[in-house]
């Protein structure tokens, strides 16, 4: 079994973004990149399924522009076996990451898919779901638990109110939500190997599909502050002040 | 502008985020028409019928949409996709499943969690969980458009009584089929319905002392939450996580204890009407959100604060 695991080069969780001072963007001028949070889940579960003899082979794969091959090193470290990088001059939407993944899908015939269920930088929510559609797979977002049962997977879905299982038959596209598992961290001996792991380049624009953005940003703000509150010296005073001032409780 | 709205409901009760769903269409249109697909839900129906705004009811009762799988819905959803110039869910679990699954069968690129309304193609959102707001502009003729609930008030019910009209089930997919269910079961309101929110975050130590928050929140009729850092150290499952991986909330009241107030969790919460913090490190950045702010040590805090509401 096969399994792709597309990641994404985003802004390391830690970095507090602002806006630039022109608010045409955010400023991303030097700040620190990693994978995205979601990938590395999606990544390392799918290394522990080749560790447990349930998948043979994991290949990692980014739609982005050149410096997105750190973050598939990153990957290769991590226990990937292979990496294609789908090089974009731009950053590109997540309908046109979702393509270029469908013809990524369509050469590699994978069994399997991981995705994370979100990108920390756009907050879309949207490509695994748009690849699944693209390709005519189910789909199990949210996963927090992946259980393989033949040619088919059994999925326990984190849901508004509680969890979801459902049985999807492969190949599957599955999103990681927070739990599904802890990702380990890469080890110096895995980074030294990993630079001599394959990785293979392919051309956005080679694929043959329009790749302009449908959306414009026209700004980016910070959001609105709230006013500064008070400092209450006792459960007493919070107590009159909910009661008395903000009238929330009786 | 013909508006198709997808309802969000369990068969038997629709969810308030449809409600908030309809508020963010009747700021765009106002030809709105809700699709309630589901099995044995002709009473979510007639609910939506009599909601303020809506035009028209287009009602899919049928066995393939009991669970609302994700490839059976978004196949209905295409289906009627041709009369529609905007197609609206909410950004809860429910619609993020479905909603980017549609948007790519109609090859039309989704904007999701909208929280305003600027112009018919021009919408606000966050970014980077909350740390920025984008003001973004659709080029696509047929816009896409997830709706968070907290930033649209909730049309309510009126003497509307729109039109229910029943539409045929698309084919199934049998791509996925549902095995389970775990819902939490609680006598206290839902985290995102909630006029009271009580959370809790690292600063708990651990899920054994959550009860201290559940007492207050028994008195208090509130949900109870928790931050990710309280759900990344196992205190808590996942559903009870307030944050932008979370669940959005905007009570009348939010009380965040033993939370330091990460921007994660700030871009949950911040919408709430008073928010009270009560943490022993005074320079938590949970103070600087707080309406009121209470120093203290929250094993002590909360049993006082417990035995005196």
């Amino acid at each position: 079994m096969k399994i792709l695991v597309p990641i994404k080069r985003v802004v390391d969780y830690n970095v507090k973004v602002r806006p630039l001072s022109d608010q045409s963007n955010v400023d991303l001028n030097n700040v620190k990149m990693s994978v995205n949070p979601f990938c590395e889940i999606a990544l390392e579960e799918a290394v522990r399924l080749k560790e447990a003899g349930s998948a043979t082979e994991v290949v990692a794969v980014t739609v982005g522009k050149q410096e997105s091959q750190e973050q598939l090193r990153t990957a290769l470290a991590l226990g990937a076996d292979r990496a294609i990088l789908v090089e974009s001059e731009n950053l590109v939407e997540p309908l046109v990451i979702a393509k270029a993944l469908a013809k990524v899908c369509e050469d590699e015939n994978p069994n399997l898919i991981i995705l994370g269920k979100q990108a920390i930088d756009g907050d879309n929510n949207q490509t695994g779901q748009m690849l699944a559609a693209l390709m005519g797979y189910s789909q199990a977002t949210n996963a927090s638990e992946v259980a393989l049962d033949g040619d088919s997977a059994n999925v326990t879905r984190e849901i508004d109110g509680g969890l979801q299982t459902i049985k999807v038959s492969l190949p599957a596209i599955v999103t990681t939500d927070l739990r599904l598992n802890e990702p380990r961290y890469a080890s110096l001996p895995n980074i030294m190997k990993a630079k001599k792991k394959e990785l293979n380049v392919i051309s956005l624009n080679e694929m043959g599909f329009d790749t302009s953005n449908r959306t414009e940003l026209l700004s980016v703000e910070l959001p609105a502050e709230r006013a500064a509150g008070i400092t209450v010296e006792s459960v007493d005073e919070l107590m009159d002040k909910l009661k008395n001032e903000a009238k929330v409780i009786s | 502008m013909k508006i198709l709205v997808i309802a969000e409901h369990d068969n038997n009760d629709l969810k308030g985020s449809t409600n908030s769903t309809i508020a963010a269409a009747k700021e765009i249109g106002t030809d709105i028409n809700v699709l309630v697909a589901g099995n044995s839900c002709s009473s979510v129906a007639s609910e939506v019928s009599n909601l303020d705004g809506v035009s028209q009811v287009m009602h899919a009762d049928d066995a393939s949409y009991q669970n609302f799988l994700a490839e059976d819905l978004a196949n209905l959803i295409v289906s009627l996709a041709d009369d529609f110039e905007y197609i609206l869910a909410p950004a809860t679990t429910f619609g993020k499943n479905v909603l980017p699954r549609v948007s790519a069968l109609l090859d039309s690129q989704q904007i999701s969690e909208i929280t305003a309304v600027v112009s018919p193609d021009t919408f606000k959102r966050p970014i980077y969980a909350g740390s920025c707001i984008a003001t973004v502009k659709t080029l696509e003729a047929k816009k896409i458009i997830s709706v968070r609930s907290t930033a649209f008030d909730g049309v309510t019910s009126s003497d509307n009584a729109a039109e229910i009209v029943s539409i045929a089930a698309a084919d199934a997919q049998n791509l996925s089929t549902f095995v389970n269910e775990e819902l939490a079961v609680s006598d206290r309101p839902e985290l995102t319905a909630a006029d009271i929110v009580i959370s809790g975050g690292r600063g708990m130590q651990s899920g054994d002392n959550f009860h201290l928050l559940d007492s207050i929140a028994d008195k208090l009729g509130a949900a109870v939450g928790a931050s990710r850092a309280a759900v990344d150290a196992g205190f808590v499952p996942n559903d009870y996580q307030v944050g932008q991986t979370g669940k959005i909330v905007a009570p009348d009241l939010y009380i965040a204890v033993g939370i330091s107030g990460a921007i994660q969790h700030l871009a949950g919460m911040k919408d709430s009407k008073v928010i009270v913090a009560i943490n022993k490190d005074e320079d938590a950045p949970i103070f600087q959100v707080a309406d009121y702010g209470l120093v203290a040590d929250l094993f002590e805090a909360l049993p006082e604060l417990e035995s005196k509401l």
